[in-house]
């Protein structure tokens, strides 16, 4: 090879090579990009958000547009909390979680006991539609089934009921994956002793996955606790706090929605998007660090 | 009857339920819309014109239909070289490192935002910045709404792709890099191609969720009930036009609105499914 062809592959090395560095600083500055909502969220929340958070704010319901005006004017903090909403998130999501979690649980260990029969596979794949069905289809739903036929009105239960339709595809899918990971030996040990069928669901395989089936119905609460729009269709909100779940109810996300509807009460949207936050990211991140743990 | 047969048709019976709840919903849903379809017929999906004025009422869902497409479409677009970094730094470039980790982490937690959180950082960080560079509308429009979408599914274009970026065989790369293929020649000429389908199916799921994001949209996207005539247009989508107009629907409008609901669950329903037939193949 004469020498200008060697200068040719020296000068292309060095030009690839500066491409793949060029190309590896591409990555990283896109990545860091990509998590810079997260923070930049993060911090606006907290830093708009935190001096609203006290005792009050958890304990008393929220005032009316009125109140928060004269506040406003006298450049005084907005008084009043969001405790109509805490209570109605609270309400809503243990409905909703009775709910699917038996149901969730019960068609897991089905979809785990039957791999291959033809109801299991269209179940799956029935539920993992179902997982992907818009939030906002889901409270269409609860609005036809529970509020036009059920309470006749507005309800905690229609929103809990469009929330359970969400989280139940989550729990099915985890329990079901959980299961798997037990060794088969376990669940025929218990068979071999002549335990009934049931009473080794109940004491061997659900004990034993205990922790798993727990993330998913935690990952499951964390999805549901900031759903906003069926609940717009179904709970529609309510200024007192409400047990009853024949009546309508209020939510965290609901009441954001009003103070966003709301000038006056502007001021009072980023203390209680900070709760929620702080509410579903704990919740995610315990439920993460337990799934971590089983690994 | 003994024991062990009860267990079992209570469990059968459970995945029942959830056959007849999936059946339920569409049946419900197309009973809905049946009075709007019957009155307009195959024109409430092609026509624009959407007037709920009594006595002129006229229901077309086309300006809908057309927003929900084109923001997610756009949000894929935007989110397509941010979630394919993301998913190279955590499976290819610092796979297994604490960095990757964390990194890992946040990306995990913007899945965890609200809707309507992102929706109020996007109303007043997002918007009010672009209002600032001179965006129309105040910052409202299909670019500012796509632009949250293209965050929100962000997490889950990356979850699927990562995953099987670090599942390529190590033996193919090594090839590759023993004949003095340099990194980014092993990503594009074997990482890729051989990952090509689960990514791909992760941009399919990570549009699905994006046809059917409401909150954030309906806070963004400027709510004008018009085919969006460019990237600054205003528009709506499926999901924000039944957000926006449920509260004061009845009649004839409430079944203009679910059969909206009805298309947007078929839409996403096939969109999934689709997704879900990729990566069933790829395994």
């Amino acid at each position: 090879m004469n020498n200008a062809g060697k200068q040719n592959i020296k000068n292309n090395l060095t030009g690839r090579k500066m491409k793949d560095r060029f190309f590896r600083g591409l990555v990283i500055a896109l990545s860091v990009i990509t998590i810079s909502p997260i923070i930049l969220i993060l911090y606006e929340l907290i830093v708009q958000g935190i001096g609203q958070i006290s005792l009050d704010f958890i304990i008393q319901t929220p005032p009316d547009t009125f109140e928060a005006m004269t506040a406003k004017l006298n450049d005084e903090p907005i008084p009043g909390g969001i405790a109509n909403g805490i209570t109605g998130t609270l309400l809503m999501v243990s409905v909703a979680s009775a709910i699917a979690i038996p149901v969730g649980i019960l068609t897991g260990i089905y979809l785990y006991e039957n791999q291959n029969k033809f109801l299991a596979g269209l179940t799956r794949n029935i539920s993992d539609i179902l997982q992907g069905v818009p939030s906002i289809v889901l409270g269409l739903i609860a609005y036809l089934w529970v509020v036009k036929y059920i309470t006749n009105g507005f309800s905690a239960l229609a929103g809990s009921v469009s929330l359970a339709i969400m989280m139940l595809p989550m729990i099915v899918r985890s329990t079901e994956e959980t299961l798997k990971m037990i060794p088969v030996a376990i669940k025929e040990a218990a068979l071999a002793l002549g335990v009934p069928y049931y009473k080794v669901l109940m004491k061997v395989l659900i004990p034993t996955g205990f922790s798993g089936l727990l993330t998913g119905i935690l990952l499951g609460i964390s999805r549901i606790l900031g759903e906003t729009a069926p609940l717009l269709l179904t709970a529609l909100g309510s200024s007192r706090i409400n047990l009853d779940i024949t009546e309508p109810v209020s939510a965290i996300p609901l009441l954001i929605w009003e103070f966003y509807n709301d000038p006056n009460m502007a001021e009072l949207i980023w203390s209680s998007s900070l709760l929620l936050m702080f509410m579903v990211l704990s919740l995610n991140i315990v439920s993460k660090q337990m799934a971590a743990r089983r690994k | 009857m003994n024991s062990d047969k009860v267990t079992k048709i209570v469990l059968a019976s459970s995945s029942i339920i959830i056959l007849l709840l999936a059946g339920g919903m569409i049946y419900s849903l197309a009973q809905g819309a049946i009075p709007v379809f019957r009155e307009f017929g195959l024109q409430f999906i092609i026509s624009d014109d959407w007037n709920p004025r009594s006595g002129e009422e006229s229901y077309g869902a086309l300006p809908f239909i057309a927003g929900t497409v084109i923001t997610s479409a756009l949000a894929l677009l935007i989110s397509l070289p941010l979630s394919f970094s993301a998913s190279l730094f955590l499976g290819e470039y610092y796979r297994g490192t604490r960095m990757a980790r964390i990194l890992g982490m946040l990306v995990d937690l913007l899945a965890g935002i609200p809707s309507i959180v992102y929706g109020l950082w996007g109303f007043y960080v997002l918007r009010s910045f672009l209002a600032t560079l001179g965006a129309p509308n105040q910052g409202f429009g299909i670019f500012t709404a796509s632009l949250i979408l293209a965050i929100m599914i962000i997490p889950y274009a990356t979850s699927l792709s990562n995953e099987i970026i670090s599942m390529v065989p190590n033996e193919l790369k090594e090839a590759a890099y023993s004949l003095g293929a340099t990194r980014i020649e092993v990503i594009w000429n074997v990482i890729v191609p051989s990952a090509r389908s689960g990514i791909i199916a992760g941009y399919i799921l990570a549009f699905g969720r994006a046809l059917g994001e409401t909150m954030a949209v309906t806070m963004l996207i400027g709510n004008a009930n018009i085919i969006p005539s460019g990237l600054f247009s205003t528009g709506n989508t499926m999901a924000s036009v039944i957000a926006n107009q449920f509260g004061e629907a009845s009649g004839l409008k409430l079944s203009a609105l679910i059969a909206i609901g009805l298309l947007l669950f078929l839409i996403t329903g096939i969109i999934n499914a689709i997704g879900k037939f990729v990566v069933k193949r790829m395994s």
